[in-house]
């Protein structure tokens, strides 16, 4: 699974963004197969977050290509919207809309923008709640989940306009630890299932068991692309390796 | 003070047509600046300089002139620029114009409370601007905005009194009428007052049911609070 086939979902190709002044991302290129789950690492404010952002045009770029199937999404501006309904993206913390239940939440996107009718929305809903264990919590309102369950009701939510890649941003920086695993438990699952994914986050746990590869960034740079198992069994790259080690102990 | 005079008052078709004149005065002009106001909210969020130029002149202009002074400026300046309104158009169109600034600014405020995260989460969904707009903006924004609106159509209902001014046949002018002709002010006015007090009530009690109705999922978590509680002003939920 290590190597790049030849036709990638997902084709970053040397992306340039600045804010202001400081530059968050140089040169920065990714490719990403389909089925494959990426995990993307690095300290804090090494541009992870932003590469993801600009994968879905949330953020524009500056320069350099992002091409998901062949096209050119920064040359496709005008369909942006159509552009990211294939893209599904599970945010740090959650946004679920706060004046829905959590079915609800799941059925909005299907139902305003993909013309679902609400009955086939609800059974679409309920069939994505099972899967990320929620079916009983349906009627349930953000304030009344815990942070587990909001990141999966947001995972269900992003899954329901049937994307062709997942990107999670951070999705289990904010939770209480006891409630990490409920929500990489269904990633993994995600990812078992052939959903391809970008995924920032610093859970090595979900990494070594899910990731297919790992990309090092610093500094607004991807320093590194490895295999899961060359970075986990001892990465050569040094900066790398020390990283690992701080975080894991 | 006698009470036969008061009920034929009451009763009486001049004082219950200045009551209807009353209260559609103020629903017109209250859904008038309503709509002005959310287009100046959105035009004041907007990045386009002369948009923002034109609603600071707007506020400034309205917020700045009493609103007796807008009535009286509307009616009799108008005409000689050969623009002819009926006297009810203009008190009305002063009204509005007037309560689209102060509607602005609790708009403003109530967009302003939606979170960003929860637009991106919309974008990201692959949802258009104007779908984020009416599915998460704004049905989380009238949450906010409902307390004030309820406010603000009290003092709409207070504010029309002024349109007497310019010969408008509302309830103040015609409980004044009756009474000069008999100087039964007493019975006059308080059939007026009862008259107000009684809209007031029902606007009260109509931003309770749509409080409620956009709040319809905590029925149990909020406390709830008896009638004579909200009349007097006292249900605000105590901070401990």
């Amino acid at each position: 699974m290590s190597t790049v086939p030849a036709s990638p979902l997902l084709k970053i190709h040397r992306i340039d963004k600045s804010y202001g002044g400081t530059q968050v991302l140089k040169s920065c290129s990714l490719e990403v197969a389909p089925k494959e789950t990426i995990v993307i690492v690095g300290p804090s404010g090494s541009g992870k977050s932003t590469l993801l952002r600009c994968v879905n045009l949330l953020e524009s770029v500056d320069a350099g290509n992002i091409l998901f199937e062949g096209r050119d999404l920064t040359r496709e501006l005008k369909r942006v919207h159509q552009v990211r309904q294939q893209i599904g993206m599970v945010f740090q913390n959650f946004e679920l809309f706060s004046h829905l239940s959590a079915i609800e939440n799941i059925m909005l996107a299907p139902m305003s923008v993909a013309g679902v009718s609400r009955l086939d929305a609800h059974d679409l809903a309920l069939a994505l709640l099972n899967k990320v264990h929620l079916r009983e919590r349906a009627d349930h309102y953000p304030d009344q989940l815990s942070g587990g369950q909001q990141q999966r009701v947001a995972i269900a939510r992003a899954l329901a306009m049937k994307p062709k890649v997942m990107l999670y941003d951070e999705p289990t920086s904010a939770l209480d630890p006891e409630m990490v695993n409920e929500v990489t438990e269904v990633m993994a699952e995600l990812s078992a299932e052939g959903m391809t994914s970008l995924v920032v986050t610093h859970e090595m746990g979900f990494a070594r068991r899910a990731a297919d590869r790992i990309v090092f960034m610093e500094a607004g740079e991807v320093i590194l692309t490895e295999s899961s198992e060359q970075f986990f069994s001892g990465t050569t790259h040094e900066r790398a390796r020390r990283f690992l080690d701080q975080i894991l102990h | 003070m006698s009470l036969s005079l008061l009920f034929d008052y009451l009763i009486s078709a001049d004082f219950v047509r200045g009551a209807a004149m009353t209260l559609a005065i103020t629903v017109v002009s209250l859904l008038c600046g309503m709509l002005i106001g959310l287009v100046l909210a959105l035009l004041q969020g907007s990045r386009n300089r002369v948009a923002r130029t034109f609603t600071f002149l707007y506020l400034w202009l309205f917020r700045g002139t009493p609103v007796l002074f807008q009535i009286i400026f509307i009616y009799n300046v108008l005409p000689s620029f050969g623009i002819r309104f009926s006297a009810f158009v203009c008190a009305v169109l002063a009204l509005s114009l007037n309560e689209g600034a102060f509607m602005s600014e609790i708009f403003r405020s109530g967009l302003h409370a939606v979170k960003q995260g929860q637009r991106t989460a919309g974008f990201a969904l692959g949802m258009n601007g104007a779908k984020v707009f009416r599915h998460i903006v704004l049905p989380q924004a009238l949450r906010v905005v409902l307390p004030p609106i309820g406010n603000q159509m009290i003092g709409m209902l207070k504010l029309s009194a002024l349109v007497s001014v310019i010969a408008v046949q509302e309830l103040l002018l015609v409980a004044n009428q009756a009474a000069s002709a008999n100087f039964r002010y007493l019975e006059a006015l308080s059939a007026a007052g009862i008259y107000y007090l009684a809209f007031t009530t029902l606007f009260m009690l109509l931003q309770g049911w749509m409080e409620r109705a956009l709040n319809r999922r905590r029925k149990s978590a909020v406390r709830r609070t008896s009638f004579a509680e909200r009349l007097l002003g006292v249900s605000q939920p105590v901070v401990r």
